[in-house]
């Protein structure tokens, strides 16, 4: 068998390995949070979102520094697939966060640090994603696209300081009481891993697919 | 091609292997050209044929997908400066700003150019162009011929020896015309490299030395002027126009 | 040297244009003008609850101006191809950059300058110590920074009036953020030390958008 589709299952194997696994001890093996409840959960999953979210930016950030520099097609590629992944997951960030702060806080926004700039860097992704689709030609959408990947990823730790010093300022909001036990932790850290991997697999998967259909445009082209 | 001869011995306007894609639409395809110092060189073909892209790479507004260009022996990738201070460029967008007088639009770019003793180099030009009277009004208040003219004395504020052209007829009147023809000539009476791109044969061959055809991003046909028959030139252009039908 | 002098004729011109017709800059000011009444009637003048929101108000209004003022900084370059014009010249990207962001950076401050006395007027509130004019100038050289470059890639776009905001003003978030509380601060008697933070936040976002959008520049108006 090809060596990369062995590679791949595994990885996929992996992936359902610890996204089960990851499922049994959130819902199961963890500690309910002393003054949360079983809400709190939602932090395990809450989490690993935002760090995918961001991650996927910043590849994001790379790719559109290499398409601008190298002008790879499979550049723009890896920096678009990218990118419709992390949106996807900071909506799922923002809407799990939400829950949480009605759940926790009774009211369906908070503008806690972390949420807050989760939803500037979720404007920045949909601004990305906007420029592509509205610039006429393709080409020059690309590099609009990626002109925007790098201001707007080189925004996110300003905006991060920010809205930290804004809500330390103006409310003090205290995510976690006491410190995080041992058990939390380890069931944090799998699904950190389990969503960072499904996030590779589904980055690999999209870039190929679009790689294919470029290429498939392209003997179009010259076949006519 | 012999390096380090004599200018006179170097083409003024070379491309190697000239390609420009956009996404999977190649504008120009493999396009070998030279223009020598002194000469005109007449593009002619069909719309879409890529002449108006070849004229923004010359220009150094668009980058190439793939080849070389060389404009005075300078190479484009490294050298746009000091090329963008040796072309002249007109096309059929005057590049003036509407609502400044046509004398602050030529003192604007003889700043940009760094002419020197601007002043009366834009009246003499203006003279020339035959706007003298018209010299101090907004250019939104001058008819489209006289903005043309104004364009005119613009691409030459700086004395460029060479000057691209993309279909500089379309908006000129007929003393226009005349006039530009005036200007193929540099200040010192040499002869500027011109890369004329046109739809108007009879005009075209009337000016050039050498022409090209290109469809379809590729050049289909080279022929000097002498060698060329008004009859030839037509049927091969026909051929293109068939083509892209 | 050449590069100033590039950097000043693009400026000189965009203002000589202005002058003679003053369409930009009027009808920013009226716009802002109208944003700052409108908001007075929406937060209901009680007089407490406006000083509480008016750095607020004030900074929305300063970020809708730009926006508007931004939007039109490159359409006159688009018509007649004058950028096209300006790529010709044997000046670089970067003074083209630099040139209209200062033409920017001069329109905006004329407008600030008119609203901010009307604002004082309305609100009853001084805005006029040398920390607030300085947190305005900083946080309008940051707006100008991103907002040119993002003007000259909206203008290449299907909708540009939209894309302008949509790109703009998530990425100024840390500089209203910081203008706001700083004029807060300031509005409640602190002087420098306490907003010191806040005027580095704005110092460091003024910084790295000038050397990035500076950098990035070129690939926007390139063809």
């Amino acid at each position: 068998m090809d060596r990369r589709l062995v590679l791949r299952l595994g990885l996929v194997g992996l992936d359902l390995g610890l996204l089960i696994g990851g499922l049994y001890m959130v819902l199961v093996y963890v500690p309910t949070a002393k003054d949360m409840g079983v809400v709190q959960r939602i932090f395990y999953l809450h989490v690993p979102l935002a760090w995918v979210g961001f991650l996927a930016f910043f590849v994001v950030f790379v790719g559109s520094i290499m398409y601008l520099w190298r002008r790879g097609r499979h550049w723009d590629i890896i920096a678009h697939s990218s990118s419709e992944i992390g949106m996807v997951f900071i909506t799922l960030m923002l809407v799990s966060g939400s829950i949480w702060a009605k759940a926790a806080w009774g009211a369906w926004w908070i503008w806690e640090p972390r949420l807050t700039s989760s939803l500037v860097l979720w404007l920045i992704y949909i601004a990305y994603i906007l420029v592509r689709s509205l610039t006429p030609e393709v080409e020059r959408g690309a590099r609009f696209a990626a002109v925007v990947g790098v201001v707007g990823f080189v925004d996110v730790p300003i905006v991060v300081l920010a809205v930290t010093l804004w809500r330390t300022h103006h409310s003090s909001l205290i995510i976690f009481e006491g410190g995080v036990a041992p058990a939390m932790m380890a069931t944090l850290m799998v699904c950190l891993v389990a969503f960072t991997i499904l996030y590779a697999l589904l980055l690999m998967q999209m870039a190929a697919i679009r790689r294919d259909e470029e290429e498939l445009a392209r003997l179009r082209v010259i076949l006519r | 091609m012999t390096e380090g001869n004599t200018a006179a011995a170097r083409p003024m306007l070379r491309t190697e292997g000239l390609g420009r894609s956009f996404g999977h639409h190649r504008a120009l395809d493999a396009v070998d050209l030279q223009v020598e110092s002194g000469e005109c060189l007449a593009v002619f073909g069909p719309n879409g044929a890529g002449k108006t892209t070849l004229i923004k790479v010359l220009a150094t507004i668009m980058r190439p997908s793939s080849g070389r260009v060389m404009v005075a022996g300078l190479d484009l990738r490294d050298s746009a400066d000091s090329i963008r201070r040796r072309i002249g460029v007109v096309t059929h967008q005057t590049f003036l700003y509407d609502r400044l007088t046509a004398y602050e639009n030529l003192e604007f770019y003889s700043r940009l150019y760094d002419v020197p003793g601007h002043r009366e180099r834009i009246r003499d030009l203006i003279d020339r162009v035959g706007m003298t009277a018209r010299l101090h009004d907004r250019v939104d208040t001058l008819s489209r011929g006289m903005q043309q003219r104004v364009t005119l004395a613009r691409s030459v504020l700086h004395d460029p020896d060479i000057l691209l052209l993309d279909e500089p007829e379309a908006a000129l009147d007929r003393q226009a015309v005349a006039t530009l023809w005036e200007l193929l000539r540099s200040e010192a009476g040499r002869r500027r490299t011109v890369l004329l791109v046109t739809h108007n044969l009879e005009r075209g061959l009337e000016l050039c030395d050498r022409l090209v055809i290109l469809d379809g991003g590729r050049i289909v046909h080279r022929s000097s002027r002498v060698a060329a028959s008004f009859e030839e030139l037509r049927e091969a252009y026909a051929k293109t126009t068939e083509r892209s039908a | 040297m050449k590069f100033w002098r590039s950097v000043l004729a693009i400026a000189y011109k965009d203002l000589l244009s202005e002058m003679r017709t003053r369409e930009t800059i009027s009808s920013v000011v009226v716009f802002a003008l109208l944003v700052i009444v409108i908001f007075n009637f929406a937060f209901g003048g009680n007089t407490e609850q406006m000083r509480l929101v008016a750095p607020g108000i004030l900074w929305v209004t300063f970020a809708f101006a730009g926006v508007l003022s931004l939007t039109r900084a490159f359409i006159p370059e688009k018509e007649e191809g004058c950028l096209d014009g300006l790529m010709v010249a044997p000046i670089g990207r970067d003074a083209i950059y630099v040139g209209k962001m200062l033409s920017s950076l001069v329109f905006m401050l004329v407008v600030e300058a008119i609203a901010l006395p009307v604002f004082t007027l309305l609100f009853n509130l001084d805005v006029f110590s040398p920390e607030l004019v300085v947190v305005t100038l900083l946080a309008t050289v940051g707006f100008v920074a991103v907002g040119t470059l993002f003007s000259a890639l909206a203008v290449n776009t299907r909708a540009r009036e939209m894309v302008l905001p949509i790109l703009f003003l998530p990425v100024v978030v840390p500089v209203m953020i910081a203008a706001v509380s700083a004029f807060e601060l300031a509005l409640a008697g602190e002087s420098w030390g306490a907003m010191s933070s806040w005027l580095q936040i704005i110092g460091a976002f003024d910084v790295v958008f000038l050397v990035v959008s500076y950098l990035v520049f070129g690939y926007v108006i390139e063809q």
